[in-house]
Formats: C-alpha cells, sequence, structure tokens
C-alpha cells in the first residue's frame, strides 16, 4: 500500500488473482440467438419496421378481399387524403410521446385555431394571410402554455393537457358562438383558408394539398429528430429526464420548445382542415386526440418515451385509413372497423413491450 | 507553491434548520487524484456539488485556478472544463455511445447544412467518440453506433469517464465511480482514473472503498460534521486510521488538520 506505483500495476491484493480470472466473463458471450431473438433485436435496432410490415401485409391483405377498387389509384389516394390531418396531429403527438409525455389536447388546439382564423378571415375582414399567422402563433402559444405547466409548475402531461383540452374546447366553443362557418362564406371572404383542399392528378389519383403537406410536416419533423442536436436532446429526454439534465441538456428549454413546436403543428393541421373539411365546424374532430394516439401507438412509438421513429406515426396513422377503407370496401359493418383498431392498438403496445425486453 | 486548481473558503450550505455545509474548506492541486471520504451524511457529496455548481452556496469563496467564480448550474462550470462522472452514469440508453459523448455540445457541419439546417457532423462526432475510447483502451465495444444500453455495466461506466477526460479541461469530480462494479470492471475504471492522470487532469474522487482510495488518491481529504476535518496522505497512515479519522474514534494528528 505503501507504494503506489506498484500496487496501480498489480491492483489490490485480493485481485492478484486476476489475471487467472476466466477471460470469457469479461468479452462478449457469443450466444446461440434463435430465430424469434434475433427478430426480436431487429426490431429493436428498427423499430419503424412493426408498423411498415403491418402495413404492406394489411395492403395486401385488403387488396385480396376488396379486389381492385381497393387497390385503384382513387381509392389509395382517398385514404391518403382521409388521413391527412390525423396524420399531422400525429406527427405533434409523436413529439410529445417521445418526451415520454401526452398530449390531449392537440385536436382542441388545431381546432381552436381553425375557428380563430375563421373568425378573423371571415367575420373580421382581417386579410387571410395575416389571420392565419396569428392562428400559427395562436398554436405555438398554446403549446407552450402546456409546456409551461409542465415544466415550470411542475404538472404531469396527462394532467396538464386534460385540463388545457376542456380549457381550448370551452374556448373554441365560445368563440365560434358553438356555430360552423359555412363553406360559402369562406369561399366568398376567404378563399386561401381553403388553400390545403386544392388537389392535382397524378396519374388518375387526385392528391389533396393536405396530403402533400402532411408528408413534408413528416419528413422535416424527421429531419429535426434525427439529424439535429435539438432532436438528439428530445430523444435523451424521453430515455431519461435526469440523465439528460446531467449530461448538460437544458431540459427544460427543450421541453418547452417541443410543445411550442406541437402547438405550431397542430395550427397547421387546423388550417389544412379547413380546406380539407370545406368549412369551420367546432364540433369536428373531437376525437382527433385519441385518432392521433392510436396512431403514434400503432406507429410503434413507445408510450414510455425515447423511442421510436416519428415516420411510424405517419405509417400508423396509414394503417388506421386502410383499415378502415378495406373493411368499408369489403362490406364490414363500421362497428367492426372500430373493433379492429382497438386490437391494432392493444397488439402495438404488446409487441413494444416485447422489444423493449430485448436482452443484449 | 503552484496555485491549487480549486480552493474553497468557509463555504456554508444550509437546508432550512439543517446545515449540510459547515464553514467548510476545500482544495485541489494540479495533477493530483484527491479522495473525499466521510461517513454518510458528512456532507462530502454536498461539498463537491457546490464546487461544480449543482449546489449554490450560501457563504464562502471559491477560486479556481486562482480566480473566483460563482456557478448557478453544472452548466455553467462544464463550459469552463469541469466534468463531472456520476454514480448513476447519466447516459441514455437507447442513444448510441457517440451520442451520448456529445450529449450538449454536439458538432454541427461545416457549411450552410450546418448553419441553417443544424445538421450535425455525425462521422466527425463517431471518429471522435472511437479516438477517444481507443485512447483509454476501450474500444471492445463492437461499434460506437451501438445504443449505450446493449453496454456492460463497466463499459458504460467507460464510456462515462472517456466523455469526461475527453471534454475536462480544469478537472473531473468523480462520485463513487465503482459503486455499483464488480471486481473486474472497477479495476478497469481505477485504471482509468489513473490514465486520466497521467495526462495531468486532477480528479477528486468521491468514495466509500476504502481500498480503492488508498490505491489511486495522493491526498486524501477527511470530511466529518460538514467540514474538512483533515487532509492526509495515504502513504502515512493506514485504512483504519482514516476509518478512525472519519467516524471521529480518533483526532487527527495536529500537523494534518485542515
Amino acid at each position: 500500500m505503501s507504494n503506489t506505483s506498484t500496487s496501480a500495476q498489480k491492483g489490490q491484493d485480493f485481485e492478484k488473482t486476476l489475471d487467472q480470472s476466466d477471460t470469457k466473463v469479461a468479452s462478449f458471450e457469443v450466444k446461440h440467438h434463435t430465430l424469434l431473438e434475433r427478430i426480436q433485436h431487429l426490431l429493436h435496432n428498427n423499430p419503424t419496421l412493426v408498423p411498415v410490415i403491418v402495413l404492406i401485409i394489411s395492403l395486401i391483405a385488403f387488396g385480396l378481399i376488396a379486389g381492385g377498387k381497393f387497390f385503384s389509384a382513387f381509392n389509395l389516394s382517398l385514404i391518403l387524403q382521409q388521413v391527412s390531418i390525423i396524420g399531422i396531429l400525429a406527427a405533434a403527438q409523436s413529439l410529445i410521446i417521445l418526451t415520454a409525455g401526452i398530449d390531449l389536447s392537440v385536436a382542441a388546439i388545431m381546432v381552436l385555431m381553425s375557428v380563430v382564423m375563421g373568425n378573423l378571415a371571415v367575420f373580421s375582414g382581417v386579410p387571410s394571410g395575416i389571420a392565419i399567422i396569428i392562428g400559427l402563433a395562436g398554436g405555438v402559444g398554446a403549446g407552450v402554455m402546456n409546456g409551461w405547466f409542465i415544466t415550470k409548475v411542475k404538472l404531469p402531461p396527462f394532467i396538464t393537457t386534460l385540463g388545457t383540452w376542456s380549457i381550448f374546447y370551452a374556448l373554441l366553443l365560445w368563440l365560434s358562438g358553438a356555430q360552423s362557418i359555412r363553406g360559402q362564406d369562406i369561399d366568398a371572404e376567404a378563399p386561401f383558408l381553403k388553400f390545403f383542399g386544392a388537389t392535382f392528378n397524378l396519374g388518375g389519383a387526385r392528391i389533396t394539398l393536405s396530403a402533400l403537406l402532411m408528408i413534408v410536416v413528416f419528413v422535416v419533423l424527421w429531419y429535426m429528430l434525427n439529424k439535429t442536436a435539438w432532436g438528439r436532446h428530445v430523444y435523451a429526454i424521453g430515455d431519461d429526464k435526469e440523465a439528460a439534465d446531467m449530461s448538460g441538456i437544458r431540459t427544460d428549454r427543450t421541453l418547452l420548445s417541443v410543445y411550442g413546436l406541437a402547438g405550431f403543428v397542430c395550427a397547421l393541421a387546423g388550417w389544412a382542415s379547413i380546406g380539407r373539411v370545406g368549412s369551420i365546424s367546432p364540433q369536428s374532430f373531437y376525437e382527433g386526440n385519441l385518432d392521433s394516439i392510436t396512431a403514434v401507438v400503432i406507429g410503434g412509438i413507445s408510450l414510455f418515451g425515447g423511442r421510436g421513429s416519428i415516420m411510424g406515426a405517419l405509417f400508423g396513422a396509414l394503417i388506421v385509413g386502410v383499415f378502415r377503407s378495406g373493411l368499408r370496401l369489403s362490406g364490414v359493418d363500421v362497428l367492426w372497423q372500430v373493433f379492429a383498431i382497438g386490437w391494432l392498438i392493444i397488439i402495438a403496445v404488446a409487441i413494444d413491450q416485447w422489444i423493449r425486453r430485448v436482452s443484449a | 507553491m503552484t496555485t491549487p486548481v480549486v480552493q474553497a473558503r468557509g463555504i456554508v450550505k444550509r437546508y432550512g434548520h439543517v446545515t449540510a455545509i459547515d464553514h467548510s474548506d476545500f482544495e485541489l492541486r494540479p495533477g493530483e487524484v484527491l479522495a473525499v471520504i466521510g461517513d454518510n451524511g458528512a456532507g462530502k457529496s454536498s461539498i463537491v456539488k457546490a464546487i461544480c455548481g449543482a449546489t449554490i452556496p450560501d457563504e464562502g469563496e471559491i477560486l479556481i485556478e486562482g480566480k473566483p467564480v460563482k456557478f448557478n448550474s453544472p452548466i455553467e462550470a462544464r463550459e469552463m472544463g469541469i466534468e463531472i462522472v456520476y454514480q448513476n452514469l447519466a447516459l441514455s440508453p437507447a442513444l448510441s455511445i457517440a451520442d451520448n459523448m456529445f450529449t450538449g455540445r454536439e458538432i454541427r457541419k461545416e457549411g450552410w447544412m450546418g448553419k441553417y439546417l443544424r445538421m450535425l457532423d455525425k462521422p466527425a462526432m463517431e471518429q471522435f467518440a472511437r479516438d477517444k475510447l481507443t485512447e483509454l483502451g476501450l474500444m471492445t465495444v463492437q461499434s460506437i453506433k451501438q445504443p449505450v444500453e446493449t453496454l456492460s455495466g463497466g463499459q458504460r461506466q467507460g464510456v462515462a469517464v472517456a466523455r469526461a477526460a475527453a471534454f475536462a479541461t480544469k478537472f473531473i469530480i468523480m462520485d463513487e465511480p465503482t459503486a455499483a462494479l464488480g471486481v473486474k470492471e472497477s479495476r478497469k475504471v481505477l485504471e482509468l482514473i489513473q490514465d486520466v492522470r497521467a495526462r495531468g487532469i486532477p480528479i477528486i474522487l468521491i468514495s466509500h472503498n476504502m481500498p480503492h482510495v488508498f490505491e489511486v488518491a495522493d491526498r486524501i481529504h477527511i470530511h466529518r460534521l460538514g467540514k474538512r476535518l483533515c487532509t492526509i496522505d495515504p502513504k502515512d497512515y493506514t485504512m483504519s486510521d482514516a476509518v478512525a479519522f472519519m467516524t471521529g474514534a480518533k483526532e487527527p494528528p495536529a500537523q494534518d488538520v485542515a
């Protein structure tokens, strides 16, 4: 003990036998993996693979059952159009869920901001462009409000957004007087609000701009999450917030930006929904919150945060759309569509749990 | 005498009527491994936290390389080149080794891709991480892109130490770095500590493990009842002496009293 330099080389007395110890322990054990374990590993490394496989299988299955009308360019573009609004909401929801949060207010923010845009542009004579900018800024504000309660007041995201869901919903009923803004009025006063309802032809398929917007939103968010430091921080926070804090990430600031960005994306969905629906209805998309969570969960993004790719949510939204369309074209009652989506959710979460149990 | 890397005088920290730090002093000299030992609740973690900005002391002054500093968060300390290796690792399990090494100080691509699109320079980060791990003899991992959760406890601690060693310019604080590790893995971490010291970066080592402390420390700071009791040279005393001082069973010799 007196001579540190030699003891440094040899270590403690009781460790002398370490030289002769079994070296296999230190190296990686080459274990024989069963096929199931290998699949588990593959999915663990590529969490988006599950929704992609499910999407492909369901496309093939419904193609076989429902036949040609399912695979027509018209029907496929219809599916894309139908999922576009919920898809954009799911993108916002993915951001929140990746931080191990949940946002029950996404649809309320979306409809509230569409009402704000509509009121300003149609009734108050504000130029459409400015009304839209105010609506988008309002979305950021609503998101930051959620984020402020979560980071500064330290409320759980579930409770915060359960509260703001009601608050935003009440506000939108008040602002709209529970009345819809008719499509004719929008066309007359502020047609630009319906911008994302425009369509163009692509080989027999009618693609709406809202579907294109959905894809752009996903690609941009994917880039931000995977190619920037901010995105890595979002994952680190969802993974282990305390560890992220200790490794020098300003977690509260990042969380605030995530909620603000999610609010912006919701407001964007609000704008797109005006074109998609054709009017502004305070009662629309009441189940949008849960539908967005459904898409995220089916897309393989873990509700516990930090795992999954935002692209999964896009595939999740498409899977829901394909199931709805396929079952309808096969002549199945609507209630069985809901039944099938319910099973999809449970199976998706069960698979997520199984993947997380992967052993190295 | 050369300027100490850290010099703290009369640090006080109270929580309600509990005094966690009671007019304590602290000194870290260039190039040394200073072990901080003390009984549970003696406040050894508190004093070290005060030095790295994790807690803000009520009274007292802290000098780093002779200059007074007031940290408001560990991030400010980190910007000065002070790194901390936590007992519970502070790594994000699902992120890769390279991502973990750079959390909070990522490298962006040069040119407009980095400036306007804020794109990360992943190849550069991976290369840097690979170099640092190789330098410390840790390149037994299969891939720098593998998630940290697939590593063993010792390998994870290795990543944490490598991260600290790569970015520390002033000193490194290690809080119980071997507490959760097996015999072999602890040995690896002790070797890492000696490697880091050999590069001239001083280390503050908080530990309960007397054999480890006596093996790597140049000086031992013994903390008792919220203040520095004495600083001893491990060559002059035995482990039982240290434990006796630490628990108050024996009075420390006058020349070593802080």
